[in-house]
């Protein structure tokens, strides 16, 4: 007979499968994505002539994703003579891992437990891969190991411009890393869950945190810590284009001055792995993002606040993809609308604009919430 | 001594957020009249052609005139002057019996190297017979190998075709 093992096994294994495979998919065509709208902003087309293997038609560059991985996994895995080859190695992965493993704990649809028909067993937690009871901490944990990747990459390749860009990396992501955290705590302190099912689950009910408006029903808590919340997504977003190097925080890499920055030495699918790394991260990031203020897998109104059958499950999963997808079109647009900060504009946006006001928002909140009630 | 004044912001500007907003929103139009066509700059080469202007310097060909008779008396000017040295004659004679025999010589072998032509346009210029000519139509010029872009007589006269024009020298009159 099926035990509730043998379920939870499977069901497991395909829901990793599923996301991987989305989520490596996303990637390859966030990249398109990325020189498409790059191209419109620019008023050029972008890739417009791989089409589909065996397909004549040209589908307006929609085999490009294709081609440039062909490419990258064909292409010569050179090393230069002058590296650390263990860590010169080591770093792609380590750039690569953190962003796959950070996608585990984010809820892309409901977590209630779905009866498929024939099967006497319901499926547990169908909408998440590892419901983790503080999916948050894990999470900041699993993200804010992506600099290493970045930093061994530098310094393995014993060449000045992968250093400066890794050094640079190092200094921008720990900065941030601590306005991120606070940034995220007034969510925590509203919802009063660290784990992000619930606090999906808490914004179907009272509302989105970013527009606390469209909950199943109003809450007026919520409206007058809109203004904090308001601040503290502002914070949290501009953190996340930090964290995963997105213009205009794409200081480790800066092309026009460290050449490539940390990944000035590497070739092929090396590179790849660091490319690869950066939109997953990127999306990851928009994930967290959606996640945290934008109501997860939820329509506004409580709309397909839980899933009954197999078809409103994928249904909320779209609608996450979707939230998800405006979201990395967004990061794209404020790449390809703003220059880049300088070094020192970096590091005071950080320490003295930022996490103080991150800071204060947290005691601003815990003082509305001490005073007027609100939490769950 | 220059001095620059910075402009005094106000703590809003120094926000930097409407800043942000005015780029977000011109990205946006720019992004908008792109996909819905209203700007149109790049041209989809091999597809559509860009209009080549009069005047324009192609490759340089031989022409033949009205009557079909090449118009090069192999005088060897073109081949003097050419700066890269791209052009090389053999010259030879028109036989007796020939209805043209009085213009004595034509070219029995003409080669342009392509790879070494600069498109100056020294050889029209210095040519007189009016033989050569850099045609704008010959503006994409591409081969897979350097003698394929070697250009003999044949392939000069081929590209060139008939070219008449007024002056009439060699016209039995």
């Amino acid at each position: 007979m099926v035990t509730e093992l043998t379920v939870f096994l499977v069901s497991t294994l395909i829901k990793i499968f599923l996301v991987i495979g989305v989520l490596l998919g996303l990637v390859a065509y966030a990249v398109l994505a990325e020189r498409k709208v790059s191209a419109a902003m620019q008023d050029r087309i972008g890739p417009n002539r791989v089409g589909l293997p065996f397909v004549k038609a040209r589908l307006m560059g929609l085999g490009q994703p294709l081609a440039d991985a062909f490419k990258l996994m064909l292409k010569e895995q050179f090393v230069p003579g002058h590296v650390r080859g263990f860590y010169y190695n080591l770093a792609p992965m380590l750039a690569f891992l953190p962003a796959l493993l950070a996608i585990c704990v984010i809820p892309f649809a409901g977590v209630d437990p779905i009866h498929l028909p024939g099967l006497s067993l319901a499926i547990p937690q169908p909408g998440v891969i590892a419901n983790v009871g503080i999916g948050a901490l894990l999470l900041f944990a699993v993200t804010s190991l992506g600099v290493y990747g970045i930093v061994l990459a530098g310094w393995s390749s014993n060449s000045k411009y992968a250093f400066l860009g890794g050094i640079r990396s190092s200094a921008q992501m720990i900065s941030y890393e601590v306005a991120m955290g606070f940034s995220a705590i007034p969510v925590f302190l509203i919802s009063g869950a660290l784990s992000l099912p619930q606090i999906v689950d808490f914004q179907i009910e009272r509302g989105w945190l970013l527009l606390p408006f469209v909950g199943k029903q109003f809450d007026w808590h919520l409206l007058f810590l809109w203004p904090s919340l308001l601040l503290s997504s502002l914070i949290f977003l501009v953190t996340l284009f930090a964290e995963t190097n997105r213009a205009p925080f794409d200081l480790p890499e800066s092309e026009q001055e460290l050449v490539g920055g940390y990944n000035t030495e590497y070739g092929g699918m090396r590179f790849g792995m660091f490319f690869l790394g950066e939109y997953a991260a990127l999306i990851s990031a928009s994930g967290l993002f959606v996640t945290l203020f934008l109501g997860g897998w939820s329509l506004p109104f409580g709309l397909l606040g839980t899933a009954t059958s197999l078809s409103t499950f994928f249904l909320q999963a779209l609608v996450f993809l979707g939230k998800v997808c405006l979201l990395v079109f967004f990061f794209m647009w404020i790449r390809w609308t703003l220059p880049r900060f300088r070094y020192d504009q970096v590091m005071t946006l950080g320490w003295k604009v930022l996490l103080p006001l991150s800071m204060a928002n947290i005691v601003l909140v815990a003082i509305l919430l001490a005073v007027f009630g609100g939490t769950p | 001594m220059i001095v620059v004044r910075r402009p005094d912001l106000s703590w809003v500007e120094q926000l930097y957020l409407p800043g942000f907003w005015e780029g977000l929103k011109v990205t946006w139009h720019h992004f908008v009249a792109r996909l819905s066509g209203k700007t149109r700059v790049t041209l989809q080469y091999p597809e559509e052609r860009p209009p080549i202007p009069p005047g324009y310097r192609g490759a340089p060909v031989l022409v033949k005139d009205e009557e079909g008779r090449e118009k090069c008396v192999s005088c060897q000017l073109c081949e003097f002057i050419c700066p890269p040295r791209a052009i090389r004659i053999a010259p030879g004679g028109i036989p007796e019996d020939s209805p043209y025999a009085k213009v004595e010589k034509a070219p029995q072998e003409f080669w342009i190297d392509m790879t070494r032509c600069i498109f100056c346009g020294y050889c029209e210029e210095v040519c007189p017979e009016e033989a050569i000519f850099l045609l704008p139509q010959h503006y994409s010029l591409n081969g897979r190998s350097r003698e394929e872009l070697l250009h003999d007589k044949a392939k000069l006269y081929e590209m060139g075709g008939v070219l008449p024009l007024p002056i009439r020298k060699w016209a039995n009159k």
